[in-house]
């Protein structure tokens, strides 16, 4: 080898990288590099003669220090340069450059172009390589456009050297592949079929990659190829090695280029010419039966490159899936990789006979090695071979089988990697589902599950599970059964309390028969478990109780106690102390034939109903939850006392404020009661029971804003109100006329508003500041829509990137809205948070009013009073308001409210110039309304007259009662 | 199976994810949760959906080198080659977190890892370890293999190729690979050939360096 190259190039570059290796320090190599940059850079600024070595070192050097990690933003015209110097060496380095540090989009990519476009004319074949291989490393959509047409050509022609025709194939694949339409099929498409046999293995290697992928696009077009490949592979695999000379990697004849064919092989079904097909089955025995042979080197390139076809030529039996006795030969082979001592080989081999497992042909060929794929489970060391395993226990699962399967993978659960047991859990959950041996068994399995890896079992395994039992009358006496004994056990995971909390809920009565099981040690049992678990564990224990209520009512005074205590009556959580008082109140009011009614077994669950949630839920993730209560509520009362009266729907806005406490309990129909008491609804979309009530009591249907207070006595002195926020009102309307303003404040938090708005959207900055010095946790700031609104206003409200406000510090919120048509009520703001250990809940109307999507209208006086008076002909067209003042009477201020309300005002319209007139238009989604005004101020009086017209009585209506509070 | 599972979302909302694949030579079966309904066409099992990509599909993807990586046991990259357009910022964080993996691997373990949509193929030579990241399907132990012949034609070149041939003549190793591989695809697997097509572009250069010394004998820069 010329030896005398080596680092003799360029001596400065060597130099430098030396000097860079014996900085002692990451700063020292710093001081180097930055040394260096300023110096290359007054090389290239300042000398105009530098010559092309000179440029070719210091783009080397950039180049090093590149790839050292650091940013270069200089010298890419000078690598540009070098593309066009007649030096080989330097136009190599600058193509190096381009391929290395040059974005496709560069400003440069014209010239680049350029270059590369002369370099393919060139008359030195290894100019043209140069460009050709810069083509393929780095080819984009420009250079696809620019360059495609000459390509071709370079392939086909007869006087084009070897090498050049295989850069040149790999350099089109690239090109196609970067943009195909600019690849036209022609002439040559055909040509480039019979490169399969060309006479130079390097060529046919680079050429097969390029049909391989054009076949893909149009295998019509190439069918052709699959007898020339068929031919070529065979005379491959029944060579010697030594036929093929430099091509034989290891023994092994011409391993990549065998790959290339098989792989281009399983774009095509099976041939249907008998002899060809004839001709590849032998192709692939052969090669079957090479892998039976002695090896020829005991040197792991050998068995790699061997196997690598072996592997490939499996590929295509499964790809064919028409040959059984390949099939089970190919898996039999695998069998024996599976004890193979090399781990690539036994990851491998489980990785291919999870393909053979979907095979009918193979499938019962595969089961035989199960024994093998468990004990891999249980002794292989490296986790990714495990993971194999595990896959294909999966794969191989049938009706046969699953019994054993889920065993295996259930105790091997036990001691798995963290890594995958969540995949696991949900393998094992499936298969039980997928092949239940009965209906006991998978009750057993899932609570297995929970029992065994019980943290790693979503939502929707449990609700599963749960589902399951209650559709299935035969298997729910065995389930409360099991998970009573289940819950015997002294620690037992949350999600095995929720199961079994919800299932002896609703069949604890079938084995309440037992004196082991009687309906107090039922009792006992879930109340032992009661303080340890979540609040929502505990909202479902305690609808698990109403329930039990109804089931024994020999019990009910125990029971009443738990309710009663203060622990849940005055608790910090709403949510639980909310059921507490109604589950009380509703045991002590209703007759036990209403409990019974309410408190109806569950119904099977509907499999559609929760995908319409499902769906709901992913079109609008934000507003949701709002959208789920809106949706129970279409259907029946709510049971929850306290919100039923604000919750119906005859609840119109004027028929706020309504005192409603704890009154009469009103019977729900059974429908209902099962959507809220049981805590779990019919799928994963309402996988919260807790905020569906939650929601409610936060969107009062109150009237024009008034404050509501659903609370009239609370009943226990709790910090958690369900009322507005005092100072809201106030404050609120203040923002009628402004859109940045502190929207609420006392001593924890304040709240800060920026908004704008266009037409009919508008986006709000929420800012939340923490006053104190303590962090606010669990910091759930929520929006709904009450009432009517829900239909008027699409209000979408990012979440927040952390639950948690660090004392002093303030996060920002940002809530999209759209006014789809007029409306009165504003949208509720809810924010709950933990400070120093108590719930705080603090409710606001977000100030969004009508009048904010309002824009102003310029008109002459004629054009006013012609509109004018078309706007007095239908009645609520007009309001007029005559009131008293709330504010000192002053031109400017009111000039600055109304243009800041949104109107337009239109000067020397009005005789008068004390009055003021204007006109503006609301944009809503739906429609578009205009508006006039007149204010006339009676400065003696303290007095105003106020006149609105618009084309909607409703429109009228509100802007008339913003109005009204601001003067 | 290539697990991708969903996690809860900042609202509390579990987001939909593809809980995992399995690929078959002819597509790709998956397995969704309920709230999924992008894939088509699909069963309903419980929970969960189950789609299946039609044979074909899978063949659509192209099965070729993403990138080829050197590093030392330091951590610190001496070659990186991108065979698909990648931002800069990705690449650096594509790196850190593969050198980080493979570092932490036992030499026992098995050379093929998944990682994201790739399949990792690496293997430690001396004190550099050489990584190819691959498509999901392509042929691992060939990949093994083109970095043993990669190896073996640096050896060839530089004689007994140790890491400070790399780092010092880090444009020849460069050289080097283009004439193994180009854009992802094994161009040349002759050794000789390749030997071959180097020693021709070095005899280009010492006919340049030559010109160059006579000029700086005569003085001139």
């Amino acid at each position: 080898m010329p030896t005398v190259a080596k680092g003799d190039g360029m001596r400065g570059l060597a130099v430098f990288i030396s000097d860079i290796r014996n900085c002692k320090s990451k700063e020292a190599e710093q001081k180097r590099i930055n040394k260096e940059l300023a110096n290359i850079r007054s090389k290239f600024k300042g000398d105009k003669t530098l010559d092309g070595y000179n440029k070719k070192k210091y783009v080397c050097k950039l180049l090093f220090i590149f790839l050292l990690g650091h940013d270069i933003d200089f010298g890419h015209m000078e690598a540009v340069n070098l593309l066009s110097s007649n030096k080989y060496t330097e136009k190599q380095i600058g193509y190096l450059f381009i391929s290395v540090l040059v974005n496709t989009d560069s400003a440069l990519i014209r010239l680049i172009i350029q270059a590369i476009k002369n370099d393919l004319e060139a008359r030195h074949p290894v100019h043209i390589c140069l460009a050709l291989q810069c083509i393929a490393n780095i080819g984009s959509k420009e250079m696809a456009e620019a360059l495609t047409k000459e390509i071709p050509k370079l392939i086909v022609s007869g006087e084009t050297i070897d090498a050049v025709k295989q850069s040149a194939c790999l350099c089109l694949l690239r090109l196609f592949r970067t943009s195909p339409e600019t690849v036209p099929p022609g002439e040559w498409t055909q040509r480039v079929g019979h490169l399969l046999n060309d006479q130079h293995l390097g060529v046919v290697t680079s050429a097969t990659s390029l049909i391989h992928t054009l076949a893909q696009k149009t295998p019509e077009d190439f069918k052709p190829c699959v007898q020339l490949a068929i031919s070529r592979l065979s005379r491959i695999v029944t060579s010697s090695y030594t036929d093929l000379q430099d091509y034989t990697y290891y023994f092994v004849p011409a391993p990549w280029l065998s790959v290339k064919l098989l792989r281009l092989l399983q774009v095509y079904p099976p041939p249907e010419d008998p002899a060809l097909r004839g001709r590849l089955n032998e192709c692939l025995e052969t090669i079957l039966n090479k892998a039976q042979e002695p090896p020829k080197s005991k040197k792991v390139q050998h068995s790699n490159a061997k196997n690598a076809v072996l592997f490939e030529a499996i590929n295509l039996i499964i790809h064919h899936d028409t040959e059984p006795s390949l099939l089970v030969r190919a898996c039999n082979q695998l069998g024996q990789f599976l004890q193979h001592r090399e781990t690539n080989l036994r990851y491998l081999a489980l990785e291919s006979m999870c393909l053979l497992a979907s095979s009918e042909f193979s499938h019962e060929a595969v089961k035989k090695h199960m024994d093998t794929v468990i004990t891999a489970l249980k002794t292989e060391r490296d986790v990714s071979v495990r993971q194999r395993a595990v896959d294909l226990l999966y794969g191989m699962c049938d009706k046969s089988n699953a019994e054993e399967i889920v065993a295996e993978m259930l105790s091997y659960l036990e001691t798995a990697d963290y890594s995958i047991r969540e995949e696991m859990v949900l393998k094992v959950a499936i298969l039980a589902e997928k092949y239940p041996v009965d209906y006991t068994w998978y009750v057993d399995t899932i609570l297995n599950l929970i029992r065994i890896a019980g943290d790693y079992v979503s939502d929707e395994v449990w609700y599963r599970v749960i589902q399951i039992v209650i559709n299935r009358d035969d298997v729910q006496g065995y389930a409360a059964k099991v998970v009573f004994e289940a819950l015997q056990a002294p620690a037992c995971h949350e999600n095995m309390v929720k199961v079994g909390g919800y299932i002896l809920g609703e069949f604890g009565n079938l084995i309440a028969g037992d004196q082991r099981s009687s309906p107090m040690v039922q009792f006992q049992l879930l109340h032992s478990k009661y303080h340890l678990c979540s609040a929502p564990t505990r909202g479902l224990l305690l609808s698990t109780y109403i329930k039990f209520i109804n089931l024994f009512p020999e019990i009910k005074g125990q029971l009443q106690d738990v309710l009663r205590n203060n622990n849940n009556l005055q608790n910090a959580d709403a949510e639980l102390q909310q059921r507490a008082i109604e589950y009380l109140q509703l045991s002590t009011v209703a007759s036990q034939d209403v409990l019974a009614t309410v408190l109806e077994e569950m119904p099977p669950f509907p499999e559609r109903e929760s995908s319409i949630l499902a769906k709901l839920k992913k079109k609008k993730p934000n507003v949701s939850d709002i959208e789920v209560v809106k949706e129970g509520k279409k259907s029946s009362n709510p049971p929850t006392l306290n919100n039923s009266a604000a919750n119906t729907p005859e609840a119109t806005p004027a028929s706020a404020p309504v005192p409603v406490m704890a009154a009469a309990p009103a019977p729900a129909p059974v429908q209902s009661a099962s959507d809220d008491l049981l805590g779990l609804s019919a799928g994963p979309a309402a996988a919260a029971p807790v905020t569906n009530n939650f929601a409610a009591p936060a969107a009062p249907a109150g009237g024009g804003g008034l404050l509501v207070d659903v609370f009239d006595t609370p009943p226990a002195q709790n910090n958690v109100s369900t009322a507005l926020a005092p100072q809201a009102e106030e404050n609120f309307f203040k923002f009628a006329i402004k859109n940045n303003g502190v929207l609420f404040e006392n001593e924890l938090l304040q709240i800060g508003v920026k908004a704008e708005y266009k037409g009919n959207l508008g986006r709000l900055g929420l800012f939340y500041g923490n006053k104190t010095s303590y962090p606010f946790q669990f910091f759930t700031p929520t929006v709904s829509c009450p009432g009517e609104l829900a239909s008027a206003m699409n209000v979408q409200t990012k979440p927040l990137d952390v639950n948690t406000v660090e004392g002093g510090a303030q996060v920002q919120q940002i809530i999209n809205v759209e006014c789809i048509a007029d409306f009165v009520d504003a949208p509720i703001l809810s924010i709950k948070f933990s400070y120093s250990g108590s719930m705080q809940q603090i409710n606001l109307m977000l100030p969004v009013m009508l009048n904010k999507f309002f824009e102003p209208v310029e008109m002459d006086a004629t054009s006013f009073f012609n509109r004018w008076k078309q706007l007095s002909r239908r009645p609520g067209q007009e309001e007029q308001k005559i009131f008293k003042a709330s504010f000192p009477i002053n031109s400017d201020t009111s000039r600055t409210k109304l243009l800041g309300f949104g109107f337009g005002l239109l000067d020397g319209v009005d005789p008068n110039p004390d009055n003021f007139v204007g006109a503006g238009i609301i944009k809503a989604q739906s429609s578009q309304v205009g508006c006039l005004l007149r204010l006339e101020p009676n400065m003696q009086a303290q007095m105003y007259r106020l006149t609105l017209r618009t084309s909607s009585k409703s429109v009228t209506t509100r802007l008339a009662d913003l109005l009204l509070k601001l003067f | 199976m290539s697990p991708k599972f969903t996690r809860k979302g900042n609202n509390g909302q579990n987001y939909p994810v593809c809980y995992g694949e399995h690929v078959l030579g002819g597509g790709v079966i998956r397995l969704w949760c309920r709230h999924q309904n992008l894939c088509t066409p699909r069963w309903i099992v419980g929970n969960y959906y189950i789609s299946i990509d039609v044979r074909g599909s899978t063949q659509q993807v192209v099965k070729m080198m993403k990138f080829m990586l050197l590093f030392s046991r330091q951590g610190k990259v001496r070659l990186q080659q991108w065979y698909s357009a990648t931002q800069e910022k990705e690449k650096k964080k594509i790196m850190r977190e593969l050198i980080t993996i493979i570092l932490a691997r036992k030499p026992k373990m098995c050379s093929f890892l998944e990682w994201k949509e790739y399949k990792i193929v690496y293997k430690r030579y001396a004190s550099l370890y050489f990584c190819c990241a691959i498509e999901k399907g392509d042929n691992e132990l060939l990949t093994l293999e083109i970095i043993h012949r990669y190896v073996e034609l640096l050896d060839k070149y530089f004689g007994s190729v140790c890491e400070l041939d790399i780092i010092f003549n880090f444009e020849k190793a460069y050289f080097i690979l283009d004439e193994l591989m180009l854009g992802g695809e094994i161009q040349e697997t002759s050794k000789k050939n390749c030997l071959k097509a180097i020693a021709a572009q070095d005899l280009l250069q010492e006919e340049a360096d030559a010109t160059r010394n006579v000029l700086e004998e005569m003085g001139l820069p």
